[in-house]
């Protein structure tokens, strides 16, 4: 059975200058330990779609169904013991920037309310899986970007989730930095089985550590599968654009493309 | 010494008469820091929220405090209340709530502005650690909010330091008035007094702003990293 079922989901915004609708008509479903990307250019409604799975957004119609429960039919009570199990990862880190790193790792655990001592251990341990176990001491304004990113995702682990949100996670960095996020995301998607959504705009991103991959376009998804079938014969013009882009830039960068 | 009439500074108690002066402007001025700051934090807080009465409401009281002269606002409470109410309120009293009142409104409106310059995704992100409500914003809106805050409230302190110096107006002996009296008192034998009295007041106010910008300085600093 699917571990996260995304079934009929509507979003729309309304304001005074009239509706918008954000989603429309999305079903999809990914199963426990997979990584599943979410692709399309900017306003597709990507971050919208990441933000209804753990309910930072409501979704105005449909259902999400996380490991057999439906998020909507929660009480607020219910909704965070749930959410617990939901990490998320940002494109601008979040972290906190008056605690030194191992102390960002520490807060999710302190607001548990773990013991200090407890969470000092377990945190670096944390850190050490993500590599940034020497910067312990340091600050969020000493690290670099990359750096940062691996500080959030010792942070997201300290809370133990089963599912890890990547809301363009690697949209702020460099092609090499971007690579080793990566790896370590597959890393840790291997050793602690965590299931994983990726939004992203980039296709090499999904390429790289996506299972399967869904299009998004308008707030409709217009093409999903696996990833190798999605990218060997795209069967919409947007999807085909996407990774026409990525060509382009592979040509740019002076990579070889395909 | 002469030319500039600071040889009045020297007669009798008159500087210990200056220092007391400023005494009575740093006292009340404090007084209504002490209180501003966290009132104006908290309706700051509370003019970010999503109920409109509210809004309004604090939005009116703002807009009053900001338009009226302190001088007004001290002339009402000072004799508008005795007028209207009958209180018999002391000019020190009505003064310190004057600058309470103006200086929980100016407040409000940084600590309001500072807040919604903070990021949605801060909260998002604080909202995806399972943060509750009070718990985002004492661990994350509050301590980047104050940092922005700072620099502002600094500015205000000093403000309401210097503004004091229209509170003479209601009958309260603080350094401008001192400085005044002694000026009158030695308008025969010391023509220059007005001179060096006053730049001995001016002096005074820089004294005593002076080490709430370098508070200001070292905070921010310290907030830095």
């Amino acid at each position: 059975m699917a571990f996260i079922e995304i079934d009929h989901l509507e979003k729309t915004f309304t304001s005074k200058s009239g509706d918008t609708e954000a989603l429309k008509d999305i079903s999809f479903s990914i199963d426990k330990g997979e990584i599943f990307g979410v692709i399309g250019l900017s306003g597709a409604g990507k971050s919208t779609l990441v933000r209804c799975i753990n309910l930072l957004e409501k979704p105005s119609g449909g259902r999400v169904i996380i490991d057999g429960k439906d998020m909507l039919a929660l009480s607020e009570r219910e909704l965070k013991i749930v959410r617990r199990d939901i990490g998320m990862i940002f494109q601008h880190f979040n972290l906190l920037m008056q605690r030194t790193v191992l102390d960002n790792v520490c807060f999710p655990m302190e607001i548990a309310g773990v013991k200090k001592k407890e969470a000092r251990v377990k945190a670096l341990t944390y850190l050490e899986q993500v590599g940034l176990a020497e910067k312990a001491a340091a600050y969020p304004a000493q690290l670099s970007g990359g750096q940062k990113q691996r500080v959030a995702i010792a942070r997201v682990l300290a809370s133990k989730p089963r599912i890890l949100l990547c809301d363009e996670a690697t949209s702020a960095l460099d092609p090499q930095t971007t690579q080793s996020i990566l790896q370590l995301l597959k890393q840790i998607n291997e050793k602690y089985s965590i299931t994983m959504v990726v939004i992203t705009h980039e296709m090499r991103v999904v390429e790289q550590i996506c299972d399967r991959v869904a299009v998004l376009e308008y707030g409709k998804i217009v093409e999903s599968g696996r990833t190798k079938d999605v990218f060997e014969s795209p069967k919409t013009e947007a999807a085909r654009r996407l990774i026409y882009t990525r060509d382009y830039n592979d040509i740019m960068s002076g990579g070889s493309g395909i | 010494m002469q030319a500039l009439g600071l040889e009045v500074l020297f007669k009798g108690t008159n500087f210990i008469r200056l220092l007391g002066g400023l005494g009575v402007a740093l006292k009340i001025s404090l007084l209504a820091v002490l209180i501003s700051i966290p009132a104006g934090i908290l309706l700051g807080t509370l003019m970010t929220a999503s109920n409109p009465v509210i809004r309004a409401i604090l939005r009116l009281y703002l807009e009053v405090m900001r338009i009226m002269p302190q001088l007004v606002l001290l002339f009402l409470v000072f004799f508008g209340t005795t007028r209207a109410l009958g209180w018999d309120l002391s000019g020190e009293t009505s003064a310190l709530i004057v600058f309470s009142l103006w200086g929980t409104a100016e407040m409000s409106d940084l600590v309001r502005g500072a807040i919604i310059s903070i990021p949605k995704h801060q909260y998002e992100s604080a909202a995806a650690l399972c943060l509750t409500l009070p718990q985002t914003y004492y661990h994350i809106i509050f301590p980047q909010a104050l940092r922005r805050l700072l620099p502002l409230s600094i500015n205000l302190i000093t403000r309401m330091i210097k503004t004091t110096s229209l509170i003479l107006m209601i009958g309260v002996v603080e350094v401008i008035k001192v400085s005044q009296q002694i000026i009158e008192a030695n308008r025969m034998s010391s023509p220059n007094a007005a001179f060096g009295v006053y730049l001995t007041v001016l002096l005074l106010y820089f004294a005593a702003c002076f080490p709430i910008s370098m508070l200001a300085r070292f905070l921010e600093k310290r907030a830095e990293i």
